[in-house]
Formats: C-alpha cells, structure tokens, sequence
C-alpha cells in the first residue's frame, strides 16, 4: 500500500497558455452554471439541475489530462455539467440539451442529468450514485485487452464510496489492475448531509489500502494541482499499474439541487472556501507571474459571459425534438 | 446434424463467436478456470486465454458495469450472472444504464452486451436460486429477452445475442441443461422475435417456453388421443415477441392457453393475453387461460415444489375447462 498527501503548491509552472485555457474554461463553466440556475428559476430548464460552481477546478485539472483521441473516457456524476464544458462539450450543445431541445448533446433526451458526447471522451454524467464507477472499468477493460494506452477515469462524489457498486467496481479494478482512475470530488456534502455524518473515516483516500491502491488528497481548488495529481494518476495507469484513488478537496457554493439554499451548512463555512475560490487562485497566480493583467482577466470574464449569453440565446431559438422521435434510439437497428 | 446438450449449445455458440470475432470477450464468477458453476464453459479460458475469458469477484454490479464500458467502447462482452436470481443485485446496471444508455444518449452510445444467467426451478434450489425472472427484463425497453428451449435454439439464439448491437439477457433453463437435442451442422443462426411452431393443432394454442414446452407437448399428446388438437407455439425471445405467429394460430383455434414457470401477476402470458385482446379478440371462442405458478413463490421441499411448477396434468385440465369438459 501506498499512501501519501500530495503537496498542494505546484512544483512545476505551467505554460501560460495552458493555465489561460484552464482560467477561460473555468469562467466558462462558472458563468454557464449561474446562468442554467436563472433559467432554472424562470422554468426555462425543467427538472432538476446540479450545480458544480467552486468546484470547476477539479474538472479543467482533469480534462486537462485527457486525450479522447488516443481513446481517454470519463464518467461521471449527475453534477457534471462542468466536467463536460472542461472536456470540450460546447455551450450551445450544453445549453440546448439543458432546455430539452433538439440541438442538445443527447438530442434533448438526457437533459442536465444526462449528458453524453463520445467525441470528448464523455461517456456520460450518471444519475445513480456509483452507476458510472463500474461502467469505468468497462472502458478501461477494452484499453487494457486491446492496449490502446488509453484511460478511464471515474469521477464521483464523497457520497458514492458509502455505495456498494463504487467498492465492487475499485476492488475489480485493482484485482484486474486496470488503467482506471477514481477521482473523488469531496465537496463535503452527499445531498444534504455532510461527509463526516455519513463515513467512518476522516478522508475518502482512507478506503484505498483496503484495494491495495494507492490513495491521494489534492486541493481540488487548485486546478494546477488537480492536473498534476491525475497526470501522475494516469501515467501510472498507462503503464499497467492500475487504478489510484485520487481526492480532490473541494466545495459547492450552492445547494445539492434545484433550489437548496443548504441552510445545513455551519455559519461561516461558505465564506472559508470562497477565499478559496478556484479562479482566483489560478488568476492570482498568473498574475504574479506576469502572465495575466487585470485588463486581461476582465477580458475573459467578459468572453465567458458573452459566450454563455449568445449560447443561451441560440439555444432558446433552437426547436424542440419532434414528438416522434420519442420512438428513436429505443433500439440499434 | 449432431446431437448435443443443452448445455454443450452454449458453449459451442461462445466458441464459435469468440472464434470469429476477436472483440468477443467472457467474464463472470468461475466461469474461467473453473468452467462456470453449472459446468457450460470448460475449456474456453484454456482456448482463448485470460485475457478475453476472466474469472471475476462475486460482484454483480461490477461486472454487469464493466460489460456495459467495454461495450460501448468497441467489445462485444457476454458476461454470466450464475443464477439469474442474482440479477437482482445489479438491476440498476441493466435496468437504469445498459438498457437506457442509448436512448440518454440522443443514440451515441451503442451497448452490445449479452447477459447469461441461469433461472428457473425444479432442481431444489429453494426460492433465491430457481425463479423464472424474464419479466423483470421485459418491463426495461431497451433490452431484448431470449428464453431458449432446446440445444438447437441456444446455439442459434446465443450466437445472434452476441452478434445484436443491443444488450441482450440470454436466460437459459438451468434443468434444461442435461437435456438432449440435434443441432444443424455449420453455422446455426436464428434470428430474434421468430417463434416456433413446436406442433401444429386446430383447436387450442398453447403458448410456452423453456421447460414448460415440453410441458405443453405431453398435454399435447394426451389431449390428442381424445381428439382435442392442440397448436404449441415456443416464442423462443418475448422481447421482441413474434405476436404475428401466435396471432395467426389463435385465429385458427379460437383459443390460447400459457404455460409459464413464473409467478401469475405480470407474467410474460398476460402481455401475450392483451396483445391477442388487441388482435384477434374476435377470433376467441373461450376465455384465455394461463397456467402459472401455484402460490406465487418456488418452496424447497421436493413435494412442494413439485405442486408449484406447471405440469402435464394442469395444462390439461385447464384446456378441459376451456372446453368444457
């Protein structure tokens, strides 16, 4: 058993247009996530909706790393919106198929909860805890028979390791050592209760040695340091060595769902980790080496914001599926 | 032709698509090394290898969820679920993802996975280890149902489950597997949703699968020698369900009867019911009758769970009462 805590500040600088399509990426999903909340609220997006904002460092470190063209695959959880944007799904395709419109990625059939593109490796964004962790292996089976190189990572909450499929699908994985990588999001709620309320063990990385994996903590606010940690996770993986157990520290800024204000959260709680906050942390850090002005990150605020508006803007103007498509794709012909 | 056993037809079909298709794999608990617990797969791990034949933890969920990640990323995986009973342990992974990953997808992702287990009763297995399940899989669209009965259909039917883009439960008849039968030479494909005419007859339809065919040609028998000529059809896949062939016979005969080993509410024979209401009501000339499972569940002891099974003796008396003898 291997077992060690990753020093959070990042030895090696990345080149500044990595971190500039890392900080964009990020504002992105930032901007596209508030903006799905308005539609939401205005009963333009039905349904339910998961919202990842103050988390969007997890996914750009992550998508980062993946190369779907060599055959990388990722799944995911219900809040996965981001994951998708930072793999490369487009806002429009992302906003039309949260407003259930022909246009959207699954063609309107999915919806927030549902998001699939095989183009960018996206298998899809399950909405049964611990449903995508086994389907991980699958992929990282086909890479491992027909040694393509490629990996499979699984992304999950803090809530999933209490379900029986996530310790059948890492124990599989370890057994047939499988280039997989479990990526935790601890975000510090499952729904509505906290972490600690619903595990027996301080961290989620306290359940690798039971594998035999090895186990990781990350600041998940650190995109640089996401990257970094899933980049060692998945060289790791290539090289036959099977799975790790990564745990990004993290934190959602809104509720679970919908309109979940969390109230179940302690007073002050919230404040603590939007000091944190994902963005600033990497736009301070460009800053201070000289590679992003105070001109220039307003400018891309200001382009997250415009690409998010024309894409809501075109999304409202696509039209619905028609009714008879409701009989397509049931089946392969 | 050749005869073989039931259970020889699924390891020949395995064999001969693992064969042609190198994207073919298998996977399931002691089914490698050991062979598989009911003894259908020796020889495939020493043929094919570790690589595509694995041997997996007692894990249901991981395994049914590694079939659908390897299928909708370029293998063909059958994986075996042992008893079928224990699907029930991973219904999420066949009922929530394989069966709807395409239709999610808006048709991106395709899932060609077959799923074997083994259901059905009659061998003492008590009731976690000997149900009939196929409707459980009936109600999730998305996934096709095959309930073979003979060796000749198993090695027909496995080889187009495994060939089908879609996924696939295969449930084989875990008594059935001793039994006897001829098979084609050469390539044997059946496609789905073409039921067969086990016995053609003019008076009554009766509908079967799996064991309870054979059930309904002994009632067959007996009844011929009063002179009631009985038509049994074996639909051989409910999902798709060939409701033309049984629609045509039920015209014919004015009457239908089902015999299924499984419990009575929401039997594969009550969509069969409604779907001839919809087609040939006026064709009727008797109530239908379905023969199920007496109780609802299958006892251990031998004498109860003799009395539980549809058997020759309640087939006929059912047709008699539709006649009105």
């Amino acid at each position: 058993m291997r077992l060690h805590e990753k020093d959070n500040t990042v030895a090696n600088e990345l080149a500044a247009d990595t971190r500039q399509h890392m900080l964009q990426r990020m504002l992105d999903i930032r901007y596209c996530e508030e903006r799905i909340q308005e539609l939401f609220l205005e009963n333009v997006i039905r349904g339910t909706t998961h919202l990842c904002i103050g988390q969007e460092g997890v996914s750009v470190g992550m998508a980062a790393v993946i190369d779907a063209p060599r055959g990388d695959t990722v799944t995911c959880t219900y809040r996965g919106h981001g994951h998708a944007l930072a793999l490369g799904m487009t806002l429009k395709s992302m906003m039309a198929e949260m407003m259930g419109k022909e246009a959207g990625c699954c063609k309107g059939k999915g919806g927030s909860m549902h998001l699939t593109n095989m183009d960018i490796g996206l298998i899809g964004t399950f909405a049964i805890v611990g449903a995508g962790v086994p389907v991980t292996n699958g992929a990282a089976l086909t890479a491992q028979i027909k040694k393509t190189g490629a990996v499979s990572i699984s992304i999950f909450g803090d809530g999933t390791p209490n379900i029986g499929a996530w310790h059948e699908a890492v124990n599989l994985a370890a057994v047939w050592k499988l280039p997989a990588v479990f990526l935790c999001e601890n975000n510090l709620y499952g729904e509505y209760s906290s972490y600690a309320s619903t595990a027996p063990v301080p961290n989620v990385i306290d359940r690798a040695p039971a594998y035999g994996i090895p186990g990781v903590i990350v600041d998940g606010q650190d995109a640089e340091a996401v990257k970094a940690t899933v980049q060692e996770a998945v060289d790791r993986a290539r090289e036959g060595h099977g799975p790790t157990l990564i745990e990004a520290k993290t934190y959602r800024y809104k509720g679970h769902s919908r309109t979940d204000t969390a109230p179940y959260r302690p007073a002050g709680e919230l404040d603590q980790w939007l000091a944190r906050d994902p963005i600033n942390i990497l736009s301070d850090r460009m800053k201070q080496a000289g590679q992003l002005t105070d001109t220039q990150f307003q400018q891309m605020h200001t382009a997250a914001q415009d690409a998010v508006q024309e894409a809501t803007t075109w999304a409202l103007e696509q039209p619905y599926p028609s009714v008879e498509s409701v009989y397509d794709d049931i089946w392969v012909n | 032709m050749a005869i073989i056993t039931y259970r020889e037809a699924v390891k020949r079909a395995l064999d001969e698509e693992m064969a042609r298709d190198e994207n073919v794999i298998f996977f399931g608990e002691d089914v490698g090394v050991a062979g598989g617990v009911f003894k259908v797969t020796p020889g495939l791990y020493e043929k094919y290898g570790g690589i595509r034949v694995r041997d997996t933890p007692i894990s249901e969920n991981a395994i049914i969820g590694a079939g659908i990640g390897a299928a909708v990323t370029g293998l063909r995986p059958v994986v075996e679920l042992m008893f079928a009973d224990f699907a029930a342990v991973t219904l999420d992974q066949i009922i929530n993802q394989a069966a709807k990953f395409r239709y999610m997808s808006g048709g991106q992702l395709k899932v060609p996975l077959t799923i074997r287990a083994a259901q059905g009763g009659g061998a003492g297995f008590a009731s976690q280890h000997s149900q009939c399940v196929e409707t459980w899989f009936m109600h999730a669209p998305g996934l096709k149902v095959v309930v073979p009965s003979n060796p000749a259909d198993v090695l027909g039917l496995l080889k187009t489950a495994i060939r089908d883009d879609n996924p696939v439960v295969f449930l084989e008849h875990k008594n059935q597997y001793a039994e006897k039968g001829e098979v084609p030479d050469g390539e044997h494909i059946i496609p789905f949703g073409v039921a067969n005419i086990v016995r053609e007859g003019k008076d009554v339809t009766i509908i079967a699968t799996q064991k309870m065919v054979a059930v309904a040609m002994s009632a067959a028998e007996e009844l011929a020698k009063e002179g009631i000529s009985c038509e049994v059809i074996d639909p051989r896949t409910l999902v798709p369900l060939d409701i033309e062939t049984i629609t045509t016979s039920v015209k014919k005969t004015g009457r239908l009867v089902t015999v299924e080993e499984a419990p009575h509410a929401g039997g594969w024979g009550a969509e069969v019911v409604t779907r001839i209401t919809d087609n040939a009501i006026w064709s009727l000339e008797a109530p239908v009758v379905r023969v199920t499972l007496e109780g609802a569940l299958i006892p251990f002891s031998q004498p109860l769970e003799d009395y539980v099974i549809p058997n020759k003796g309640r087939v006929v008396t059912a047709i008699h009462r539709m006649l009105d003898i």
